[in-house]
């Protein structure tokens, strides 16, 4: 006879019909050859989402999102509330890493062609869940509300005032008024606690409903080309020859995989800690450099480089152009060969793409264009440089720091990298050439002609026409 | 598989009474989707309909506070604020004082990303410490990814006080 615990699962299972769903969804057959690391990336993202969903509620259970006690409440999660440090940096530590496992994700199923044909809408829905987390990402860093949240609002308002016609109204859009004040911070609360994670929730299931009606991609063989009239009868009688229910046979690595990304998580959050939150979000104080989180740096580096008169132009129509590419890339390149050994256009596009982003916020990471505010008066002219010279000369070298030079030029490896270092200029530049640029500037630099007179103009010539 | 109609069905009239259920439920409830949708909408968008000049003038201090030829930075109070601002109700400005009667308020804000900009007395620059912007003493653009000068307040003097059009936050879309 069956003990008491066998049947309480019988009496559930006769209600509930556990078996049948399991054999719909986690027993569903897959290629065997999907047995493989390259597939856990999918089943990854979405225990970051899990992992984000968990700790987000922790932090609400706090967090006040109110401009006037955001900031505050955040200083009290990190240093009064009981291992609220730890939830804080598990929060941020599991955002970095789902843009990172979701980026590996999108090339992978990139490069194994698994966009094409039938699973044009799983792909579509993951370009969608792609943006979803990239706003998650957005306002996370808006709700940590600092100093650096403050600013960013201010720049996605300056992008947004750009758009022609409606500009103004998208600014008000963005900001849920004329300002950034109390209504833009409940915005952005909304949109990062209820809005998106319910639309990210959503999608999801569409996703994995498409993986379970259109199947999972099989392992790509070179040579192995897909057609419209062939595919799905040579993938069923795949499934029915090589198939393998997921679970067990399968989902091994993928729990493997989730182990070892919830330690990683983990890891990084005891050991890194918590993301700010900076000075406190008051506009008043002014003496603020903002930069955003990591997913941004390379639009922050972008928005630096660009020529001025393209700039409008690509920052309104490149994410919109490069969002349509995505998602008409199914039907762009829907058949034909799926390994990335047959498809070497393909891989160029993955290393220039990861090569540009990787480059543009490695480049963020120091700003190499930004005037370094404070080299005027706490990086001094090496000693080395002022031996031996005259009184004008180092005059000049008194100027050079009293106006600003060094806040945009390098000496001897410190100030700014804005404008070139001045280490050899007089090797460059003739004594006019020298006297030219100072008074007219020109090649992105001011003209100092109305700030200097011309005592100080030969001063400051002078001790330059020392550096060669 | 079986039709099962467990109401006396009027099969040989045209119109059940199960369709005309059906028509007249989905009617009913586009109709009233449509109705609440309506006040939702509204609500949601409600920034493209309310007045996108929401700003008024508002003292940011007697004159006598600005020495001539000298730019100073001021804190005023947004005129607009609600309770719970907190401190994002201050705004910034930058308040250059030619001469006597002379005055000219800057935003904080730099025209390029909106980033504020920081004055430097000595070499008379506006400096942006986001992507490198420059500008002169008067707003004008000195170098840098800017498309423009600095955006500048309407202002006017008023028993002794000057005031200045304040409110919003200045973009490219809706320059002061």
């Amino acid at each position: 006879m069956a003990g008491p615990c066998t049947a309480l699962a019988l009496w559930l299972e006769e209600r509930l019909q556990v078996r049948r769903l399991y054999e719909a969804t986690a027993g569903h057959k897959v290629p065997a050859s999907t047995n493989s690391w390259f597939y856990v990336l999918g089943s990854g993202t979405l225990l970051c989402f899990v992992i984000q969903v968990v700790t987000g509620i922790c932090l609400a259970f706090v967090y006040v999102p109110s401009t006037d006690q955001a900031w505050t409440s955040l200083q009290y999660l990190n240093h009064q509330q009981a291992l609220g440090w730890l939830l804080r940096a598990i929060h941020n530590w599991g955002s970095t890493f789902m843009v990172a496992i979701m980026t590996l994700h999108m090339v992978q199923t990139f490069l194994f062609g698994a966009f094409k044909f039938p699973r044009e809408l799983t792909w579509i829905s993951g370009c969608v869940l792609l943006l979803c987390t990239l706003g998650m990402a957005f306002t996370g860093q808006v709700l940590r509300f600092d100093q650096d949240a403050y600013w960013g609002l201010g720049i996605g308002a300056s992008i947004m005032g750009r758009v022609p016609m409606i500009g103004a109204q998208l600014v008000q859009l963005l900001l849920a008024g004329p300002i950034i004040a109390g209504e833009t911070l409940s915005r952005f609360f909304t949109l990062h606690v209820l809005v998106l994670p319910g639309s990210i929730l959503a999608i999801v299931s569409l996703h994995l409903r498409l993986v379970l009606t259109k199947g999972i991609n099989e392992y790509p063989t070179p040579g192995k080309v897909v057609r419209r009239e062939t595919y799905e009868a040579e993938y069923e009688q795949l499934l029915h020859e090589k198939g393998v229910p997921f679970a067990p046979h399968v989902i091994g690595r993928d729990l493997v995989f989730a182990g070892a990304l919830t330690l990683a998580i983990l890891a990084c959050a005891v050991v890194f800690g918590p993301a700010g939150p900076s000075g406190p979000p008051d506009p008043a104080l002014i003496h603020t450099a903002p930069k955003p989180d990591f997913f941004f740096l390379s639009v922050y580096a972008v928005l630096a480089l660009l020529p001025p008169y393209m700039e409008t132009f690509l920052l309104l129509t490149a994410p919109l152009a490069g969002i349509a590419l995505l998602m008409a890339l199914p039907f762009i390149s829907g058949v034909g060969e799926k390994s990335p050994r047959r498809r070497p256009v393909a891989v160029l596009t993955v290393v220039v793409a990861f090569l540009t982003l990787g480059s543009l916020a490695w480049l963020g990471t120091f700003a190499p264009w930004s005037p370094r505010m404070e080299a005027w008066s706490s990086t001094p002219i090496p000693t080395h440089y002022l031996q031996g010279r005259s009184p004008l000369e180092r005059r000049g070298a008194a100027l050079m720091q009293a106006k600003q030079c060094r806040n945009c030029h390098a000496l001897d490896g410190g100030g700014g990298l804005r404008g070139p270092a001045l280490d050899g200029v007089a090797a460059r530049l003739t004594h006019d050439q020298l006297i030219r640029q100072v008074i007219q500037g020109g090649g992105n630099m001011p003209a100092y002609g109305k700030n200097l007179n011309p005592s100080e103009v030969t001063a400051l010539v002078a001790f330059m026409e020392t550096l060669r | 598989m079986t039709e099962t109609c467990g109401c006396a069905c009027a099969q040989d009239t045209g119109v059940s009474r199960r369709k005309m259920m059906l028509r007249l439920g989905a009617g009913m409830t586009a109709a009233g989707a449509a109705l609440m949708g309506v006040p939702i909408l509204g609500f949601v968008l409600s920034a493209f309909t309310r007045p996108t000049h929401a700003q008024e003038w508002v003292s940011i201090g007697p004159i006598e506070q600005f020495p001539a030829e000298q730019t100073r930075l001021v804190v005023y109070q947004n005129p607009a604020t609600r309770p719970w601002d907190g401190d994002t109700a201050h705004v910034p400005c930058w308040v250059r004082r030619i001469d006597e009667q002379r005055f000219q308020v800057f935003a904080i804000n730099c025209t390029h990303l909106g980033c504020p900009v920081r004055w430097f007395p000595e070499s008379k620059l506006f400096m942006c410490p986001c992507h490198g912007g420059a500008f002169y003493e008067d707003g004008s653009h000195a170098s840098g990814p800017p498309p423009r000068g600095l955006f500048e307040y309407q202002h006017k003097i008023e028993d002794g006080h000057l005031m200045v059009m304040g409110g919003y936050l200045p973009t490219l879309a809706e320059p002061l």
